[in-house]
């Protein structure tokens, strides 16, 4: 309380235009040189409002003890590497050492430095640094920042930073004693405008305000509830999107080799889990041999991942799924035995831990949009997930394999009498399948943890996407993955992740029951033979 | 024709897949005791009509109206089947791991439900409908072995006499002399006549001598409705049947 | 009839064997050479039990054309209703001395009993649980399935998700089944205590005769006319259903009476190897039922026991002598006898005298 009202005095002192202003600067500079404990920190609250465009540096340097006094209570700061520099100017000074003390500060010091620091920030010329000053004011909702708020929004250009600063005022306002019920009104609706969970925690923890005042709070807090509740919404969509565009890469794989070919992989989640380790592998040589090359990284894995999980899916197709055509259960039983086997030699290579797989910078963080936090790394996902899907589909309908694809799946034998190399489009079929889910497991390895059992936590899943969607149509796993993903994100705040896991799976297992081949089924007589 | 004679009734059946209509507002009036043979170039609704009828596939619209009372769109296959109505499938669909007597045995008339199988024994009189049966489609000898061994021809045989241990008042019969030798359709053509003794039959058939052999009405179906109703001689001179079917 | 002689050496082998093993550990002094030690007798008990669920799994795999993928849920319901009962007969002798409430709701600050353990601290009561259980999930599971036609692989997929929901479920704490711990700590068993040499070769015992039941009774459901129309069913759905059965009703008796014999092979696993967790319910341990038929033989009913047997004295093996190698193996298990042994290790007897055809489903969108 003492302190505010100490900036506020002093902050009047400065706001009267004309004199004082240099005189205040040197006068707080020369307190700053104090042995006494009390001048200081009065002259780091002096120095805060002088508006001495070094003040933010002098007093930084005192924070972090770099700031010195000669016996002549000239001031300097030590650099980094060990030379000084005038404090006032900035200026390189060629002192010795042995002169100079540093100036000492106690815990009351310690907290004008803090409140001084917020202050300045607000003078910041970057201007993300400004906002975030601003907002810290908001957040403390201290009166004392109100006269340094007032001058900050006077010289503020960037139209961002000035909203901000001006809710900030608004919120710091309201806790003003000696503030007029118009102003109070007027911040409360600037407070409403703002609409966020900070503005509405302001407003909610108003407390003596006149029956006015508090009724447009009321309001306001009414108001920004309802905003709240549909960016709340629209952010359970975001999300669910994001978990549908994951099971979307896991399935689309599987909606190549279960839908189209109608084989039932069961080490299909391997496919994937390979992917990922592949990715790390990749990150790894990439590290160590080619270190220029590592914000890339994860484009070399892609094709890497794809390729070599490719690879395998062929040989895995020519050892032995082409031996079961046609024996869909025993084929599920054979690819559960390699699913094992293939857990186990990752097991043996890589060990059983999970591995750490780098998140490249450009794909941490998160921005905001209104009321939306969208995290990088998810919406990378989300747009890699659809070129996988739009490469995938152009793939089958563009290119002639994808046309030879499309002959056997439909009519086998038609397609053989034509000259078409069925067995081998079988392979590159399968092949093509495992290298979309390899390519999966390079984005999984963003979220999830690389291990043996990456896989089979998501065979599961893939296959009820498929199911759900409708077998041999891309389009229905497409619907079928994005749905399930956001009906996971809407029961998960009611029911809780576990219990709404099971909802799902119990609804699909209900949807099953009525639409036994998928919300987009293939009709005709082809289907009955 | 009194409704009482009346065994089967389609009225404006209508069944589309993907925008294909496999049928086409479809009516056709089926008698008591008749034999009809259906005929139709590929793709003109002969095996969907049968799937209609005997309820594997459920028609967009339409009425099948049997015994004058039951609408068979209404209900499942086994419910049709218990009316009274057989089946007999274009590839023979027999029960390949059982023996030919075992076959007979779960086609024979009687209770359905698995209450009643888990205690049944087998009793003289189902022994001697077997027995009867069995000479009826030449399969005594057979009666031991599996089904599953038996010829192209023996199947097709074994199915029909499948159908008629379920003793049914109607019986739809798909092609069943499609990759059969000229004596084995004849003998079919003299059993089918035999057994529309007792009961209904339609007979889907591309084989015209066949058609002709067994000398009852004929009905043409064209993308999935009636283009052509009556006597063999008749129907072959139609200018229409001609164009669509005959002439081709 | 072939089957037959199987069937009579089959019982003869369980039931002697297990009396046998009983009767050595009971009538000998620890020491002797003939002396065989407790934990071999709860070890075959156990494998007993795992014979059970394999024979659930070939009565609607081999006979209703039905790949379960989920058949450990049903084994480890039955495994809970018992293990419910077992905790009740704790009383005092739990950590904490609670008479009323196991260990775990104590820990968890629960003030009562949920509604749904009353009763089985009463033994009959307890094991109509067992069986009523699994056959009520089982009923209410196929009805809902059968009916709408779901089958082949969509049903086997239903059936995993089914199991994992499970899992899932009974992680939970707030299910009131001991969450991740399961339950475990027993003490006695209608009087007798779970630890003593003498009750564990009884429960051998037990195990063994019930596995012969089961096999009888999984006998006569095939060689009734029942049995003949279910294989009808497994190949030739359509057919049947042209004929008038209604498939759904003979594959839900089937299910139901599998779920069953399931639920009672978890029971008596469950106070043999002293405990039950949610990991019971895991997919992997459902698909390992199957591969035992299929190692035995699909579709004879004595295979599946054998099956078991050999797989699981394989397992106990391995993961002593080997432990890296085993999921090896076990995969290795999978691929081989789907490629090169169809008919398990009775077609390896039987020659090629009665092969049971499965059927050849269409390749593409239908299967």
């Amino acid at each position: 309380m003492k302190r505010w009202i100490f900036f506020a005095l002093l902050a009047m002192t400065w706001l009267t235009p004309g004199a004082g202003r240099a005189q205040s600067a040197d006068e707080a500079l020369a307190a700053l040189a104090s042995t006494s404990f009390n001048t200081v920190r009065e002259g780091v609250e002096a120095l805060a409002l002088s508006g001495h465009p070094r003040a933010q540096a002098i007093v930084a340097a005192l924070q972090n003890g770099k700031l010195l006094a000669r016996a002549d209570k000239a001031l300097f700061i030590k650099n980094d590497d060990g030379t000084f520099a005038e404090a006032a100017t900035g200026a390189p000074a060629d002192v010795p050492a042995a002169a100079l003390k540093p100036v000492r500060v106690n815990n009351a010091v310690r907290g004008a430095i803090e409140a001084a620091l917020g202050v300045l920030r607000l003078f910041a010329p970057d201007p993300t640094a400004r906002l975030q000053a601003a907002e810290a004011v908001f957040r403390s909702r201290d009166p004392a920042a109100l006269p340094a708020l007032e001058r900050a929004l006077v010289a503020e250009k960037d139209p961002k930073v000035k909203l901000r600063m001006d809710q900030a005022r608004a919120a710091a306002l309201l806790a003003l004693p000696s503030a007029t019920e118009p102003d109070r009104l007027a911040a409360v609706q600037t407070l409403r405008t703002r609409g966020d969970i900070e503005a509405r925690s302001t407003l909610g923890n108003l407390t003596g305000q006149s029956p006015a005042v508090a009724e447009a709070a009321a309001s306001a807090i009414l108001a920004i509830d309802r905003t709240l509740q549909l960016w709340s919404v629209l952010q359970s969509i975001y999300y669910g999107l994001s978990l549908g565009s994951v099971l979307l890469l896991a399935a689309a794989g599987l909606a190549i080799t279960f839908g189209v070919m109608g084989v039932i992989n069961m080490a299909h989640g391997e496919m994937v889990m390979i992917g990922a380790y592949v990715t790390f592998v990749t990150q790894q040589v990439i590290k160590t041999n080619f270190p220029a090359l590592y914000p890339a990284n994860l484009l070399f894995a892609i094709p890497l991942a794809f390729g070599i999980s490719g690879l395998v899916g062929i040989a895995i197709e020519r050892a032995l799924i082409r031996w079961l055509y046609g024996r869909p259960l025993e084929t599920l039983l054979a690819t559960w035995g390699l699913s094992l086997m293939l857990q186990q030699a990752v097991r043996s290579i890589f060990g059983a831990n999970n591995k750490d797989v780098d998140t490249p910078s450009w794909m941490s963080g998160a921005t905001e949009l209104g009321g939306l936090t969208l995290t990088w790394n998810r919406m990378y996902i989300v747009l890699f997930s659809v070129l996988v899907l739009a490469a995938l589909m152009a793939a089958l309908r563009y290119t002639s394999l994808g046309l030879r694809m499309r002959a056997v799946t439909q009519n086998r034998r038609m397609a053989a009498a034509m000259g078409i190399r069925t067995p081998w489009i079988d392979a590159l079929t399968f092949g093509l399948g495992s290298g979309v889910a390899g390519m999966a497991g390079v984005a999984l390895s963003q979220i999830d943890n690389v291990s043996p059992n990456l896989g089979q936590s998501y065979i599961v899943d893939s296959f009820m996407v498929v199911v759900f969607g409708g077998v041999g149509n891309l389009w229905g796993t497409v619907v079928g993955a994005l749905t399930l993903g956001i009906v996971n994100k809407f029961l998960e705040p009611v029911a809780g992740a576990v219990l709404g896991k099971i909802v799902v799976l119990v609804l699909l297992i209900l949807f099953i029951q009525r639409r036994p081949r998928g919300m987009f089924p293939l009709k005709g007589r082809a289907v009955e033979t | 024709m009194t409704e009482a004679d009346t065994l089967l009734y389609l009225e404006g059946v209508t069944v589309s897949f993907d925008g294909f209509r496999a049928l086409n507002a479809l009516s056709l009036v089926l008698e008591e005791g008749e034999m009809r043979a259906v005929i139709g170039p590929n793709g003109a609704g002969k095996t969907t009509m049968m799937d209609v009828i005997t309820g594997k596939t459920r028609p967009d619209q339409g009425k099948v109206i049997y015994q004058a009372g039951t609408d068979l769109t209404k209900l499942d296959e086994p419910a049709i089947a218990a009316m009274g109505i057989g089946r007999k499938f274009q590839k023979p669909t027999v029960f390949e791991p059982l023996s030919v007597w075992d076959n007979l045995l779960l086609a024979l008339a009687g209770d359905r439900r698995p209450k009643f199988s888990l205690w049944a024994r087998e009793t003289a009189n189902e022994r001697a409908r077997i027995e009867h049966i069995l000479e009826t489609v030449r399969l005594t000898e057979q009666r031991q072995r599996r089904a599953g061994d038996l010829s192209h021809g023996q199947k097709q045989w074994l199915e029909i006499g499948m159908l008629l241990a379920q003793e049914p008042r109607l019986l739809l019969v798909d092609e069943p002399v499609a990759g059969m030798t000229d004596a084995e359709t004849e003998q079919t053509a003299e059993l089918l006549r035999d057994i529309n003794r007792t009961r209904a039959v339609v007979v889907v058939e591309h084989d015209m001598a066949f058609v002709r052999a067994l000398g009852v009405k004929v009905t043409v179906l064209h993308e999935g409705s009636v283009l052509a109703e009556g006597s063999i001689d008749r129907v072959s001179e139609d200018p229409k049947v001609i164009e669509v079917y005959l002439g081709r | 009839m072939m089957s037959h002689r199987y069937t009579v050496a089959a019982l003869g082998l369980v039931l002697g064997g297990a009396l046998i093993l009983a009767a050595l550990n009971q009538l000998t002094p620890v020491g002797s050479p003939l002396h065989v030690p407790a934990y071999v007798v709860a070890l075959v008990g156990k494998y007993l039990c795992f014979a059970m669920l394999a024979l659930a799994v070939d009565l609607v795999w081999g006979f209703g054309g039905i790949l379960p993928l989920g058949h450990a849920a049903f084994f480890a319901l039955g495994g809970y209703a018992m293990g419910m009962y077992l905790m009740r007969q704790i009383g005092t002798r739990g950590v904490y001395g609670n008479p009323m409430l196991p260990d775990f709701m104590v820990f968890l600050g629960w003030k009562s009993l949920p509604w749904y353990w009353t009763g089985f601290e009463w033994f009959p009561f307890a094991m109509l649980m067992v069986v009523l259980v699994p056959a009520a999930l089982a009923a209410i599971f196929g009805w809902l399935a059968f009916r709408s036609r779901v089958g082949g692989v969509y049903l086997s997929i239903m059936t995993q998700a089914l199991t994992y929901a499970l899992l899932l479920a009974f992680f939970r704490n707030d299910m009131g089944f001991g969450g991740n711990n399961g339950l475990t700590d027993f003490k006695d068993i209608i009087g007798f205590s779970i630890q003593s040499d003498g009750t564990r070769s009884a429960l051998l015992v037990v195990s063994a005769l019930l596995l012969c039941g089961q096999l009888l009774v999984a006998r006569f459901v095939v060689g009734s006319r029942f049995g003949k129309i279910l294989v009808a069913v497994r190949d030739t759905e359509s057919r049947t259903r042209f004929l008038g059965y209604r498939p759904e009703s003979y594959k839900l008796v089937v299910w139901v009476l599998s779920a069953v014999m399931a639920g009672i092979g978890g029971a008596l696993y469950v106070p043999q190897v002293g405990i039950i967790n949610p990991g019971e319910f895991s997919p992997a341990n459902s698909i390992e039922a199957v591969i035992w038929v299929a190692v035995g033989g699909r579709g004879t009913l004595i295979g599946a026991i054998l099956g078991a047997l050999l797989v699981n004295f394989g397992k106990t093996w391995f993961t002593s002598a080997l432990p890296e190698f085993w999921l090896f193996a076990l995969g290795a298990l999978f691929i081989g006898v789907t490629l090169l042994l169809p008919h398990g290790v009775m077609g390896l007897f039987r020659g090629r005298a009665a092969k049971p055809a499965p059927a050849a489903v269409a390749k593409g969108a239908t299967a």
